[in-house]
């Protein structure tokens, strides 16, 4: 009886659907949410993350109808989040859907709302989502999108956020996102290390090695990935049949 | 007649009922005591804190109808803190009593575990399930929660490991309980349903 390693695929969504973001060039459109959904879905994805990437309040009712038209093709746990600032903001999400939401850059200007969302629905629906730049020998949390720096120590925000109500922590190495060269396998265990909740290693995911890498040295109890997923270049049910060769514990599907 | 979710205010009901719609079952959900008298069969779907879930309970008078839909012999399915509301309490919630058809404590996670207990997790089968009936033992069950029902609890079926042995499936008579998530659960979960579905007269 064990507990699997779950493979996560992201969907980064702008204006209905799903975008990459290439430097110096903008977004580029990666296909349908529901379309891409369905495919995760029955090539055995753990869950799926759902990101309003544009995280404006115009675009709210779009993005909370993509979240309905995701969760109508899963039988699969959904995580939804992107701008999400206060109660009001979860509940929406939650209602459209999602069983987990993700704060970022609100739960950084005011903690509490990560007490109110675990009051009112949970710790396991709440999922507080950090993006980190290494900074010498540490690891600063950035808000925004990655444009604000926090002048915090990662490790100390995770904690207080878990004991704040935060029952998982998606970890995103803002160094590695997009640049293929795998995840930050240090930060990831030493995030790990420090909280009692799950860890959801993000950025940088390339190759079968890479989420092997993050299981073993980076102790992560997930992984998240988004384009390699997107693109077909790798499929999730090679990716498990491969880590579940090398002893990682995955739920394969039949 | 239909299969009434029950709706206590909170939740993600539309998976659930998404997820027995799929398998051609009709469904309503149930907010008044009246609907559990009509209704051939009940689920409980649950998630949130097991004192504001009793509570909505006891708000819209439905845990007497729960009991007598128990005692008229109607197939029950409690999911995640609808399992947890059937024992008599919770450390979640100390001194709010639950429906009290078990009279063990649900307690918390240990620390020496990671709490939530999230993500995809086995069972260990103690008796014959019926809701389990044609799924193998090594499938794996979707899993988001921070209290657990002890696994001695006298009609614990499965039981799963996290921090400690807990109850993951509970049957007796027409009353059913899983502690993780079928509707979340894949095709797994979907056969969990199905097999509760088939019990319904």
């Amino acid at each position: 009886m064990t507990l699997a390693r779950r493979i996560i695929p992201c969907l980064d969504v702008h204006a209905g659907r799903v975008v990459k973001g290439i430097e110096f060039e903008g977004l580029r459109d990666m296909g349908d949410p529901a379309e891409l959904a369905t495919r995760y879905n029955c090539e055995g994805a753990d869950e799926l993350v759902v990101l309003d990437i544009s995280a404006s309040h115009q675009g709210r009712g779009t993005f909370l109808e993509t979240i309905r038209r995701v969760a109508e093709q899963l039988n699969i746990p959904l995580t939804a989040g992107g701008g999400i600032r206060t109660m009001e903001d979860g509940r929406a999400v939650l209602r459209a859907g999602a069983d987990k939401v993700t704060v970022n850059t609100a739960a950084v200007k005011r903690p509490e709302l990560l007490f109110e969302l675990a009051q009112q629905f949970g710790a396991q629906a709440v999922v507080l989502s950090i993006d980190v730049k290494r900074n010498g020998d540490s690891w600063e949390p950035y808000t925004r999108g990655g444009r604000d720096a926090t002048g915090r120590d990662a490790a100390e925000w995770a904690a207080e956020a878990v004991s704040r109500g935060a029952g998982e922590i998606l970890l995103t190495s803002i160094d590695r996102d997009g640049t293929c060269s795998g995840f930050d396998c240090e930060l990831t265990a030493r995030i790990a290390s420090t909280v009692p909740v799950p860890v959801i290693a993000s950025g940088g995911a390339s190759t079968f090695d890479d989420f092997l890498a993050v299981f073993t040295g980076g102790r992560a109890d997930a992984a998240l990935a988004a384009s390699i997923f997107h693109t077909a270049t790798q499929s999730i049910g090679r990716l498990k049949k491969f880590l579940a060769e090398r002893g990682v514990p995955v739920r394969l599907s039949r | 007649m239909k299969i009434a979710i029950v709706d206590y205010g909170a939740g993600n009901l539309p998976s659930v009922e998404r997820a027995l719609a799929k398998l051609g079952a009709d469904t309503e959900r149930a907010v008044a005591p009246g609907q559990l008298a009509c209704a051939k069969a009940i689920v409980l779907p649950g998630v949130g804190h097991f004192g504001a879930f009793v509570n909505g309970l006891r708000e819209r008078n439905l845990t007497s109808s729960l009991c007598g839909a128990l005692d008229s012999g109607k197939p029950i399915l409690g999911i995640c803190l609808g399992l947890q509301a059937m024992f008599a309490s919770s450390e979640e919630a100390p001194g709010e009593p639950g429906l009290e058809l078990f009279p063990e404590e649900v307690r918390a996670l240990p620390t020496n575990v990671k709490s939530p207990h999230i993500g995809w997790n086995q069972l260990r089968r103690v008796h014959t399930s019926k809701l389990l009936r044609g799924i193998p033992d090594d499938a794996y069950f979707y899993f988001a929660h921070s209290f657990a029902a002890p696994a001695s609890a006298q009609y614990t079926v499965a039981a799963c490991d996290h921090g400690f042995p807990f109850a993951a499936v509970i049957e007796h008579n027409n009353l059913a309980a899983v502690q993780f998530h079928p509707e979340k659960s894949g095709e797994t979960g979907a056969q969990v349903l199905r097999n509760f579905v088939d019990s319904v007269p």
